[in-house]
């Protein structure tokens, strides 16, 4: 049975990873499970200095989902180089920094300190809804994407995951506009913008007002963005958006996406990547899968 | 010693100690490695709501392998509403355990003053039990509804605050504190931020040192998600900004060390 992936000729185990912000840098949930086992873990954003991010309360549950306001909190690429990426190079499995910044002279300067690493891909996140600069204003305009594309594919030194925003008209021209300037993969989707009202206290549940919204509310738009963006490009594609176990991965999965992110779903089930990858390998043995990369796409 | 799982608890019993409070005994084998302070996430099961719901212990019993907990239903149809239908024998998913704790050890020999307000009151009753010194408890109450005071008479000295001055002090915890003549070496507490807020000023006024355990939204409870940060005085050694994780760091800081 064949359990792995290629995503810009790069082979990962299988197809199963974390979303970015819901796994810190692996860290914390390396004690629930085995990161071995992963096809890779996608690290918190990382900007090119220490961002602290917005006030509480930053988080807020809503029916079948959760909003979410950090802020994109993070110690500096630096740190990051130094004490998290250490502790991933210890692991059997594909590292993926997820990077943001300010301005797009932020993002290069992450991509090139992180351009002698071993870190396997980046993934550029344009498309967090809950800082005021940069992130998702690169993530709106088609033309903005293309440039930010564009000029971080000159400096980086590892193959390029543009992460698309599901907050936008037509997610597809977003898709063609990172293809066009030389994306190796697109990620999607982020979070949709969302708010939560406290009726009892007459203010809004999170400090931003505004957050984006994850978990399994969010599936089916994002396993539609998917199949969406499959039609529209031959990049890779990796899926997420409310997964929470094996069957919803192999949905994405038929939907298009090469690979997987798994999100919300370690805040309510901290072992459920581990389960994932062993539920994916039972649906393959009951179905008789000789191959994953077999389903991807599959229906049409 | 540091144990933490996702388990399911079976509920051992459950009785209502006042109108919306819950006291809650389950058996984990999280019961043997509990400090006081520390906190359980209980996942409700109605699957719409995703998060934990993170919960004081108040309470441990390493021996019976029983975790006891406190808390306060938050409205109808939310999952602490969800948690007091629980009947014995039931089975609970719980994560446990969350968080630093206490530092119980440092008031060895001395005289400790605890101060627990409202729902805040369940995780000092295992730090009295805990503690080898001179005890004072200053629970603070809305009204009559003392709940739990009874239990902290067997380890420490009990001095209620109430907020309609139906039983004890009219007032707060710390309104309760001067009308005494004690001189505490240290200070433990946990309930509303305004009430942290003015032992901290107290505290520090007074030189004394005081450990706060703090409250926030939280999603993981792990330290990955950084939903539940507080603002530090001095940068953060894990997240290299004024901000530290509640759930992991905390619950419990020296007040000297936040910015609340």
């Amino acid at each position: 049975m064949n359990t792995s992936v290629q995503i810009a000729g790069i082979d990962f185990k299988n197809p199963v990873m974390t979303a970015s912000g819901t796994f810190g840098s692996g860290m914390e949930y390396s004690q629930f499970v085995d990161l071995n086992k992963l096809g890779a873990v996608v690290t918190k954003g990382v900007a090119n200095v220490p961002w602290p991010g917005n006030p509480t309360p930053r988080v807020a549950e809503t029916y079948g989902g959760m909003l979410n306001a950090i802020g994109l909190q993070n110690p500096g690429v630096d740190v990051f180089i130094e004490r998290d990426l250490p502790f991933l190079a210890k692991y059997d499995t594909k590292v993926i920094v997820n990077v943001c910044g300010k301005s797009i002279e932020d993002y290069e300067e992450t991509v090139e300190r992180l351009k002698d690493t071993s870190v396997a891909m980046l993934e550029i996140n344009v498309s967090c809804p809950n800082v005021k600069e940069g992130a998702i204003a690169f993530g709106q305009k088609a033309d903005a994407l293309y440039e930010i594309t564009s000029r971080i594919k000159k400096k980086a030194g590892q193959p390029v995951i543009m992460k698309l925003s599901p907050n936008v008209t037509d997610i597809t021209e977003m898709a063609r506009a990172a293809e066009a300037a030389g994306a190796d993969a697109i990620s999607l989707i982020n979070t949709i913008t969302g708010m939560k009202i406290d009726i009892n206290r007459r203010t809004f549940a999170l400090a931003n007002k505004t957050g984006g919204l994850s978990g399994p509310a969010i599936k089916p738009v994002a396993v539609r963005m998917v199949y969406q963006c499959r039609k529209a490009v031959n990049i890779p594609i990796i899926g997420m958006g409310g997964i929470r176990n094996y069957e919803d991965a192999i949905e994405f999965m038929m939907a298009g996406a090469t690979a997987v992110s798994v999100g919300a779903a370690n805040f309510f089930n901290p072992t459920v990547t581990e389960e994932i990858v062993d539920g994916i390998e039972k649906f393959m043995n009951e179905k008789g899968i000789v191959d994953i990369n077999e389903i991807i796409g599959c229906v049409d | 010693m540091f144990y933490r799982k996702v388990t399911k608890a079976e509920v051992i019993s459950q009785e209502s100690l006042a109108p919306g409070i819950y006291d809650l005994r389950l058996n984990t084998p999280a019961a043997e490695f509990a400090r006081p302070g520390q906190f359980i996430g209980i996942y409700p099961k109605d699957s719409s709501k995703l998060l934990m719901r993170p919960i004081s212990i108040c309470s441990a019993d390493a021996d019976q392998k029983e975790l006891r907990i406190v808390y306060r239903v938050t409205g109808a149809n939310t999952g602490t509403a969800e948690f007091s239908a629980l009947k014995p024998g039931d089975g609970v998913r719980i994560l446990a355990n969350l968080g630093n704790g206490f530092p119980y050890e440092e008031a060895k020999g001395k005289c400790v003053v605890l101060m627990g307000g409202g729902i805040g009151i369940p995780p000092m009753l295992g730090l009295a039990k805990s503690i080898d010194g001179d005890v004072h408890s200053f629970l603070g109450y809305r009204d009559r509804q003392t709940f739990l005071s009874e239990d902290f008479m067997k380890y420490s000295k009990v001095y209620i605050a109430t907020e309609d001055g139906s039983v004890g002090c009219k007032g707060n915890v710390l309104d309760a504190l001067q009308t005494t003549t004690l001189k505490p070496d240290i200070i433990m507490a946990c309930g509303p931020m305004p009430m942290l807020r003015a032992i901290k000023k107290y505290a520090e006024e007074n030189g004394i040192v005081a450990y706060i355990s703090l409250e926030e939204r939280m999603a993981c409870g792990v330290g990955a998600c950084l939903g539940c940060v507080c603002k530090t005085v001095n940068k953060d050694h894990h997240s290299h900004v004024n901000n530290t994780r509640v759930c992991t760091e905390g619950p419990v800081f020296d007040s000297r060390e936040v910015d609340i």
